[in-house]
């Protein structure tokens, strides 16, 4: 009983137009009279209980943060002291996720390590949210050479395998945290100059453009001032997508042995660690940090889908 | 009643679940349309009429639903039929016309093709003569050349071609009623005439029964037998077409017909007795000197495009100019003034180059040759990119078509207002812009507390008066008015025609006034240039082009105005 199988149908028009309801511009902006934040607070709260998925994905965003800012507070051993008399544990009430093969507390290497994940997917979404971002919206609206440049490198990273580039980007620049950085927001750029690109490219010609010509508005202005704040919120669904990606490209390198070294406690050296010890039925140590990879992913791709609603007017019916 | 009507909407409500509940499209509406009739549905936006037929059809969003009330189609009850049975009468019984025929073809299949997929899926026709029938399709539809045409994307094809081919679509399976929703709507009024008689020519013969949506009553009075004209989702009156302009009973028909621009009105004899005038009504008007120089002179203007398609010969690479049939002249040496103080209209149908002229004077674009002299200065001459940032910016000024397009989503009223303020008027303290936004406000007639909304939140009519504040906020000499109230409501459009009218009589501004439509252009100009395929055709007083015209185009223009019966 959708409504496309329904349209499809007619034969006279294969695109029926969406009905609109009218709503009386008046009641409708009744109470959106408040101040922006209010507006953006209501329509989260609406978003949340209409979709309990995005308020669940709400809850463990909330639990990511509190374990990177407040790990090392809430932790209950030192996640780099070692015991090996306590080496190898299973999970219990002790040690909640269990002991590695140097007798160090899992959990609290799991909750440590959230901090050094989050600042790596951060930094590097919000390196090529600014890159991809900006230099997407002038090639949109300038076109020309800037926006041959643009997609042609754009096309140029998208024609390797991206993880492949990425290791192979950290194993030229060195294994720092600063270069899976870097390489974790090359291997993102594409995507963010494509949409970018193609949201102003849309906007280039419309109305309120030539209105702020009109205005007095040099080009450089009317790029920052007109089309940024409305390519905005479907970039800032896209950060949420790749936050996830991020994740796991900073994990999985770390998993091969680039990027961060051991002893330091990320999700990807401990399921690495752990994975030799899978077979001997030590399942605990990769597990666990694997988990949190895991949820961290589903996390944001979940809030990505959640923001998507709560940005999009479409939605807000 | 002596036969069974073929349509009888019976009490039908229909309502929309929506974040503020549920919200009522259409309430309690009783319609009944005979065999070979012609209805017309007539109504403002949001008044239900695109609603009341989709609600017929059964192809309401998701969120919509017949609430109450019976459709019922030659003994089907449409309300509750299953779906496979209302797909099947889709197309085959009842068909639908939409406004925007471009996106109802698909652009990637011959047209041909997709009056052959119509015919197949009904199982009109046998494999052997889909072709057959497609052609003859397309030549009931008066397309030329069927058998060429057959082969032809929908982009090879006029806005009034493709119309053509939806009809021809919807017209395919012999089908008993025909639905056309603002079937014109964005058609050239030659085009429009010429779609309309064709719609009605083939539905008589086939003696089928057509309901017309449309916001145009005089659309409405001219094709149809009867009118139905709705308001805020409720039928205010049910008439004969022969009758409703002789004796509208209903007040908000009235209204109506008061607000449609027609020969012999007056601006002001638009709105309702009971109107509010804006601020600028009575405020002292300025006098216009005749004698003085023009306040914008055009020369010989012409703007030149690479035709489409053509490619750079090998000597255009080294140099040489280009040949003349690669060339498309939009517009073509056409010349005129415009005197301080005066409004000028530039009419003709769509790709006659009235756009382009204006973008041009305007300075969005570059000129191919020509002089623009502006007060008594060549501002043909500064490239378009650099014109934004001069000070001669601020004397040129323009409204644009689009009341919502022309506003940027994410800022208030005021911010689209304060723009030019604060970039070109040279004013930069809060409070002062602040100040200047809410006299520009209240100049308009936009009360001040809408000032903190966003487009979405203002209705039509409000967005337009943010567009005309935004447009005068610095005072220009010109300002450039490109189809102002195309997108709005004739209701609306009163309003706005008279506030336009009051501000340049009492700011003493030049309208070079865009448009289509000849009856809103005899309103509000002084003078009124005719253009077609970038020449100037006609050009004198508004009375003497659009009352006595000369050439035989502007008489042409005249006649397709469609004319209720008297």
């Amino acid at each position: 009983m959708n409504s496309h199988s329904r349209i499809s149908a007619v034969s006279a028009a294969p695109r029926a137009p969406k009905t609109q309801v009218a709503i009386k511009p008046a009641e409708a902006a009744g109470p959106a009279q408040t101040s922006g934040l209010k507006a953006i607070l209501r329509q989260t709260r609406y978003v949340i209980s209409e979709n309990p998925i995005t308020g669940f994905a709400f809850a463990l965003f909330l639990l990511l943060a509190v374990a990177a800012l407040f790990g090392p507070w809430i932790v209950p051993y030192d996640p780099l002291a070692s015991n090996t008399a306590m080496a190898l544990k299973p999970p219990s009430w002790q040690f909640w996720f269990g002991t590695d093969q140097l007798g160090r507390d899992i959990f609290s290497r799991v909750v440590i390590a959230t901090r050094l994940d989050m600042t790596i997917a951060v930094t590097s979404v919000a390196l090529v949210f600014a890159l991809g971002g900006i230099s997407g919206i002038a090639a949109g609206y300038f076109g020309g050479w800037i926006d041959i440049v643009v997609s042609r490198l754009a096309d140029m990273i998208m024609a390797f395998p991206l993880f492949v580039l990425a290791m192979g980007i950290v194993a030229a620049l060195g294994n720092t945290v600063t270069n899976i950085v870097i390489a974790t927001a090359i291997i993102n750029y594409p995507l963010y100059a494509r949409i970018a690109r193609t949201e102003s490219n849309v906007r280039r010609e419309a109305g309120f453009v030539m209105a702020a010509r009109l205005s007095g508005n040099s080009e450089w202005r009317i790029l920052f001032t007109q089309i940024l704040p409305n390519v905005m919120p479907i970039m800032v669904v896209q950060m949420s997508l790749t936050m996830g990606y991020a994740v796991l490209n900073a994990a999985g390198l770390s998993f091969i042995g680039l990027g961060v070294r051991p002893p330091t406690p990320e999700w990807g050296i401990m399921v690495a660690d752990g994975a030799g010890y899978i077979v001997s039925g030590e399942w605990w140590i990769a597990l666990f940090p694997g988990l949190a990879l895991m949820l961290a992913v589903f996390c944001f791709n979940l809030l990505g889908d959640g923001l998507r609603d709560i940005v999009d007017p479409q939605r807000r019916t | 009643m002596s036969e069974t009507p073929l349509l009888e909407i019976k009490d039908v409500t229909v309502e929309f679940a929506t974040r503020r509940g549920i919200v009522r499209a259409v309430e309690q509406i009783n319609i009944s349309l005979g065999k070979g009739e012609t209805l017309g549905i007539v109504g403002e936006s949001g008044s239900g009429k695109s609603v009341t037929s989709y609600a017929v059809m059964r192809i309401l969003d998701r969120a919509g639903k017949i609430a109450n009330g019976s459709v019922v189609f030659s003994g089907i009850d449409v309300k509750n039929a299953k779906e496979d049975a209302m797909r099947d009468l889709r197309g085959r019984e009842m068909s639908m016309i939409f406004q925007n025929p471009r996106a109802a073809l698909n652009p990637i299949r011959k047209v041909g093709r997709q009056i052959e997929d119509v015919l197949k899926q009904h199982v009109q026709a046998d494999t052997r003569d889909l072709k057959e029938k497609a052609v003859e399709m397309l030549r009931q539809v008066k397309i030329a050349r069927p058998e060429e045409r057959y082969h032809a994307y929908p982009f090879e094809l006029s806005g009034g071609m493709c119309q053509r081919i939806v009809i021809a679509l919807a017209l395919a399976c012999q089908p008993r009623l025909l639905i056309a929703d603002e079937p014109t709507t964005g058609l050239d009024v030659t085009t429009q005439k010429s779609v309309m008689d064709l719609v009605v020519e083939l539905t008589r013969a086939r003696g089928m029964s057509t309901i017309l949506i449309t916001h145009d009553l005089g659309l409405a009075a001219a094709y149809c037998d009867r009118v139905v004209v709705m308001e805020k989702g409720k039928i205010v009156e049910t008439a004969l077409s022969s009758s409703i302009f002789k004796s509208p009973q209903h007040a908000y028909t009235k209204r109506l017909m008061k607000a449609t621009p027609k020969v012999g009105g007056t601006l002001r004899g638009l709105l309702p007795e009971d109107a509010e005038l804006s601020p600028a009504a009575s405020m002292p008007k300025i006098s216009i000197d005749w004698s003085a120089k023009p306040l914008l002179e055009v020369r010989n203007l012409i703007k030149e495009y690479p035709r489409q398609g053509a490619t750079k010969t090998l000597g255009e690479l080294f140099g040489k100019p280009a040949p003349a049939e690669s060339i498309f002249r939009a517009v073509d040496g056409i010349s005129f003034s415009v005197a301080k103080g005066e409004s000028v209209g530039l009419v003709g149908e769509s790709g006659c180059g009235k756009s382009t002229t204006s973008m041009m004077v305007m300075r969005l674009l570059d000129k191919t040759g020509g002089d623009i002299v502006f007060g008594g200065e060549d501002i043909g001459v500064i490239p378009a990119a650099k014109f934004a940032v001069l000070p001669q910016r601020k004397r040129i000024q323009m409204v644009f078509q689009d009341p919502t397009d022309s506003l940027n989503p994410r800022f208030t009223a005021a911010r689209a207002i304060a723009d030019p303020i604060m970039r070109l008027g040279g004013l930069s303290k809060r409070d002062a812009v602040r100040a200047r936004c809410e006299e520009l406000a209240q100049l308009v007639g936009l009360p001040v507390d809408l000032l903190d909304r966003f487009p979405h939140q203002l209705s039509g009519g409000q967005k337009a008066r943010v567009g005309i504040a935004r447009a005068i906020a610095l005072n220009p000499e010109l300002v450039i008015l490109d189809e102002p109230t195309a997108a709005l409501d004739v209701s609306v459009q009163a309003v706005v025609l008279n506030l336009l009218q009051d501000l340049k009589d009492s700011l003493g501004m030049s309208y070079l006034f865009v448009s289509h439509d000849l009856n809103v252009v005899r309103l509000l100009c002084d003078r009124v240039i005719v253009m077609r395929t970038g020449k100037v055709v006609e050009e004198g007083t508004a009375e003497e082009v659009l009352g006595s015209p000369k050439a035989d185009y502007t008489r042409e223009l005249l006649a397709a105005i469609p004319h209720p019966p008297h």
